[in-house]
């Protein structure tokens, strides 16, 4: 109960589900470089994770949970923080005391957001339905070409490359910040946030890298 | 100097206010914002007009009273200090100057400038305190050893003068650097780990009730916080109080 009232309790859950789904933003790409390197790879582990019984059941659950917690926390907090200045300053200079991305994370957040409505038609979707409603036999080799297929679209290439950009400046905020929220502020922070930031351009700019590869190869 | 200043005029709390324009003209440098203002306030009583209300009390940066959004910042644009310790001479001639109350629901208008901040005040009832008996048989401070690096710490979280520039500066109107720094300046020493589990569990509760925004680390409090208060007090406060939480339970108190 506590997470729904005390703010720090909030915080600190939208910190823990926030390193999780950066965590999972690693393995995500990491998965999809293998298209890059050897699509026979990308295959069996597309197909490994679709119908491995503890990954589908259990870590799809989990990490479903971990996206839905965070995005309804976040808009919560957002709704909370804005009621706590319902009358607004005249003039208003937040670039005097802060950054952009520490601003508008609900702006990023949005954008990412709607990436992954867009990114959840393009493959969960499908492949759901290719599965339980289709039923279709399985095949191992139907993945990479479905990926291929995605990216020969410029303009769904496009987008997929400018949510990169928001989720960038997302984790460049976010990243660092959840270590705030848990409490972690000494003598490692400097460290921390420079790890935090490169990891914030590095990851994004793995999956832009992919989609424009795959987009070129075509 | 020849100013415009851009001043918030409210009647009262109910009221709906406005800007008003004043020109004003014969400042120097070496005035405080503050004898700006009363100089305005000079001019407009010998005009049979109200004089601008703010908040003001030892005009020498200690106690906390003087606000004031200047230009869209807190205390206007000199780092490390107060309304009463800005000088005129950061702004130039023919500038116009903005001057807006700190804006949070938790720090309602009373009135021009001035606002209730008496929400701060209800968060130090809540636990801002160590329990002592003073009745005849105080103990010498230096009977208990602290040392010398919790003693400085805990010495710059009490350097807040619970103006409220944090929350004026937050986009959140947070309360959290006010509340951690109060928090801080206890639970770095001996004397006040002994209440520690109660007094943050409850000090942010009543931060929570008070209707101030979440903390989103952008980190504009520290920036515009007249007295240095750093982010390591709010990271301290975190993690205190999610030991607390997970502590309390646990414990044989029956509050
Ligand atoms: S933390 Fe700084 S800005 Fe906030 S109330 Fe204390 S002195 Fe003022
Ligand atoms: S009037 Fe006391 S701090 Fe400014």
């Amino acid at each position: 109960m506590a997470i729904l009232t005390s703010s720090i309790a909030r915080k600190v859950a939208m910190a823990l589900s926030g390193l999780f789904l950066v965590f999972f933003l690693l393995q995500h790409m990491v998965v999809n470089l293998t298209a890059v390197i050897n699509p026979e790879t990308y295959n069996s582990l597309s197909h490994f994770m679709g119908n491995d019984g503890f990954v589908q059941f259990l870590l799809q659950p989990i990490l479903m949970f971990g996206f839905i917690f965070h995005i309804v926390m976040g808009i919560v907090l957002e709704i909370r923080n804005n009621n706590a200045r319902k009358i607004k300053y005249n003039t208003y200079k937040g670039n005097r005391n802060s950054s952009w991305m520490s601003r508008n994370m609900i702006v990023t957040g949005i954008m990412i957001l709607l990436f992954l409505g867009l990114h959840l038609y393009d493959f969960w979707f499908p492949e759901i339905n290719y599965k339980y409603i289709e039923t279709n036999p399985l095949d191992l080799e139907r993945y990479y070409p479905h990926l291929l297929d995605k990216f020969a679209d410029p303009v769904r290439t496009g987008i997929y490359c400018l949510a990169f950009i928001f989720l960038m400046l997302h984790l460049w905020h976010g990243f660092s910040s959840a270590f705030q929220s848990l409490g972690w502020n000494n003598k490692y922070s400097r460290a921390i946030r420079g790890f935090t930031r490169f990891y914030a351009v590095a990851v994004p700019f793995g999956f832009i890298f992919i989609a424009l590869y795959l987009y070129l190869i075509q | 100097m020849k100013l415009t200043l851009k001043i918030w005029r409210q009647k009262n709390k109910d009221s709906k206010g406005e800007f008003k324009v004043y020109p004003i003209d014969g400042i120097e440098g070496d005035m405080s914002f503050l004898e700006m203002l009363d100089i305005l306030n000079e001019q407009l009583i010998n005009n049979n007009e109200e004089p601008v209300h703010f908040d003001h009390d030892c005009r020498e940066g200690i106690c906390g009273t003087c606000s004031l959004q200047i230009n869209g910042q807190p205390h206007g644009p000199d780092r490390l200090t107060t309304t009463c310790h800005l000088h005129m001479r950061s702004f130039s001639d023919g500038d116009t100057i903005v001057i807006e109350p700190f804006r949070a629901t938790a720090f309602p208008v009373i009135r021009d400038l001035v606002v209730d901040r008496s929400s701060f005040e209800r968060i130090q009832q809540a636990g801002g305190y160590v329990s002592v008996n003073t009745s005849g048989n105080t103990i010498d401070a230096n009977a208990i050893p602290v040392n010398k690096h919790d003693a400085d710490e805990s010495f710059n979280s009490a350097a807040c003068i619970g103006c409220g520039a944090c929350v004026a500066a937050c986009k959140n109107a947070s309360a959290m650097l006010f509340t951690s720094a109060k928090i801080s300046q206890y639970s770095l020493l001996p004397q006040g780990k002994i209440e520690a589990t109660e007094r943050v569990l409850n000090m942010v509760r009543q931060m929570d009730e008070e209707g101030f925004g979440n903390c989103t680390n952008t980190g504009a409090c520290e920036i515009e916080c007249p007295k240095g208060i750093t982010l390591v007090n709010i990271a301290r406060m975190n993690r205190e109080y999610t030991a607390a939480s997970l502590k309390k339970p646990l414990s044989n108190s029956w509050s």
